[in-house]
């Protein structure tokens, strides 16, 4: 039972940080949800009649259609950067024990590098005139440059690279929890490489992987610097349109019900999370009970 | 006893190749910022031009002290609050899980919805906007990262040296600045300078609420600007400034912290 210190009650710690959480967060959230109730002002700003028409107004093709084609660019993304991120983290965990915690911190040392000079150095690459056009021509290619930016592919691009560290962090951590008996076990019973991999260490991690891929989902669907930067704004996205309604169309109640969108789309995505994680520790109690 | 799906060879290819994804890109914009031309196209030698360049531009340096004011507000502020929430939600007898969400949300809501809601809700106060709104909204999730790392260390922490102390007839006070402060004086350490970090880095949610002036723009805010009009070779040597400058921070909240790695 942790003692507590002296008279400085828990709640009374707790009690600043909780505080300017509530001031500065949960009021301007609840704030700015509680728009996408009302009309839009006629000179931008909110009306307070009650409307759903917000609401309305997202699930319309024309915006439902942006919606879906960023959850389909934040869903490949989510998939490529698992692809990487998973043979990554499985070789890092196999290094030897000393060496893991540097592999580990390298590969997460870039994203704590600014977010807008890393997709920046993609803008650099990708270009016309840009260094994989360069070498292709120094190599003997003399055709047109290729258009690599303002592409669908050069957006996915920059998501997986801004976002691949967290990934790869996500997917280590439970990899490095694994009981190595479980392998030995698997194969002393007959199964191959493959298939322990299959069947015993891809399931077991599965929380990990489920981890990396709600953040990078989470975080590529509300983006829109990346948007923006690579895909020259050609490739409207749910956080490029948020943006737009709070700061060109000025149309507040229908940004804020977009918003509330995005909310919604990632506490339903934390919560399967939660439940995979839920449902992966009931397993591993459950052969600790056999 | 060998891994089930890679040998050693596989595994050291497979970490050849991420980490030349990773780091290629950024090692581009390093080498670039000492090329004389600072432009892709080609070499011409080797420069510190752009560097200088810095120097003299007045908006990089009036940003740069912009950051610099609004992460050391930030970190202080979000130490205080976040190592005292920390102490708060460690100590209780029973966890609140509305405590532990109200704690976690800064870090996984989304940026744009943030941002947006501080936007609205300060114009709703009539509030003015500068840098010390960009302050207020920091300390978010600044405080959010100092608290979970400064819980981590909690969660290792012997509570009966407390006990000990105050059985010795030491008093709360005594106790905490003398046996619980600096046990956790890493890790707060390591907090700050995380939000340090974060603060320095952070983008949208400035830009939202820095207001219409341009007396308050950040780096971050200067580097998007100039990377949306066109390539600069300067962004090239300030994006090595700054990337030299996080990860000088970053190594050195990690030393701080690393003892916390054992479990």
């Amino acid at each position: 039972m942790p003692l507590s210190f002296n008279a400085a009650r828990p709640n009374l710690l707790a009690a600043p940080g909780v505080a300017w959480l509530v001031a500065f967060m949960v009021v301007p959230c609840v704030l700015v949800l509680s728009y996408a109730f009302f009309e839009r002002g006629v000179w931008g700003g909110v009306e307070y009649t009650f409307t759903l028409e917000n609401f309305a107004r997202v699930v319309d093709p024309l915006y439902a259609k942006i919606f879906l084609n960023s959850a389909r660019i934040a869903l490949t993304a989510t998939v490529v950067a698992i692809l990487i991120a998973y043979p990554a983290a499985y070789a890092i965990s196999r290094a030897p024990r000393m060496t893991q915690p540097i592999l580990l911190f390298f590969a997460v040392l870039p994203f704590w590098s600014n977010y807008l000079i890393r997709t920046y150095a993609w803008i650099v690459l990708l270009n016309r005139e840009g260094l994989i056009n360069n070498l292709l021509r120094s190599l003997g290619y003399t055709g047109e440059p290729l258009s690599m930016l303002y592409t669908e592919a050069a957006v996915i691009t920059g998501l997986v690279y801004n976002y691949l560290p967290f990934v790869i962090l996500a997917i280590y951590s439970t990899l490095s929890r694994l009981n190595p008996e479980l392998m030995e076990a698997s194969r002393d019973l007959g199964a191959g490489p493959v298939r322990t991999f299959l069947r015993v260490t891809l399931p077991l991690t599965m929380p990990g992987v489920a981890a990396g891929g709600v953040f990078v989902f989470v975080l590529s669907i509300g983006n829109f610097v990346t948007p923006a930067l690579l895909g020259g704004g050609r490739f409207q996205m749910v956080g490029n349109l948020v943006y737009d309604q709070f700061l060109t169309a000025n149309d507040w109640p229908f940004g804020a019900a977009l918003g509330a969108a995005l909310i919604a789309t990632m506490i339903v995505l934390l919560l399967v999370q939660a439940r995979a994680t839920a449902h992966a520790s009931g397993e591993r109690r459950g052969e600790a009970a056999q | 006893m060998n891994a089930t799906f890679s040998g050693k060879l596989p595994g050291r290819i497979v970490l050849l190749l991420v980490f030349g994804f990773l780091y290629l890109p950024i090692a581009v914009l390093v080498l670039l910022s000492f090329n004389d031309s600072g432009l892709p196209t080609s070499w011409s030698g080797f420069s510190t031009r752009w560097y200088g360049a810095l120097l003299s531009n007045t908006d990089i340096l009036r940003a740069a002290w912009n950051t610099l004011v609004v992460a050391v507000f930030a970190t202080v502020v979000s130490t205080v609050l976040g190592t005292l929430l920390a102490l708060g939600m460690e100590t209780r007898r029973r966890k609140s899980s509305g405590l532990e969400a109200l704690a976690f949300a800064p870090m996984v809501i989304p940026d744009i919805v943030l941002a947006v809601a501080l936007l609205t809700f300060f114009s709703r106060l009539g509030l003015t906007m500068g840098l010390h709104t960009i302050v207020i909204s920091h300390v978010i999730f600044d405080l959010a990262f100092v608290c979970s790392v400064v819980r981590a260390r909690l969660k290792h922490f012997d509570f009966s040296i407390v006990e000990a102390s105050r059985d010795l007839g030491a008093s709360g006070w005594t106790t905490f600045w003398r046996v619980t402060f600096p046990v956790l004086l890493p890790s707060i350490v390591a907090g700050a300078l995380l939000a340090f970090t974060l603060s320095v880095d952070e983008f949208i949610i400035a830009f939202f609420t820095a207001g219409a002036g341009r007396s308050s723009i950040t780096l971050p805010m200067q580097i998007y600007s100039m990377i949306r009009f066109g390539i600069t070779p300067e962004v090239n040597a300030l994006a090595t400034i700054v990337m030299a400058v996080s990860a000088t921070v970053l190594l050195i909240s990690q030393w701080l912290n690393r003892e916390q790695q054992v479990p």
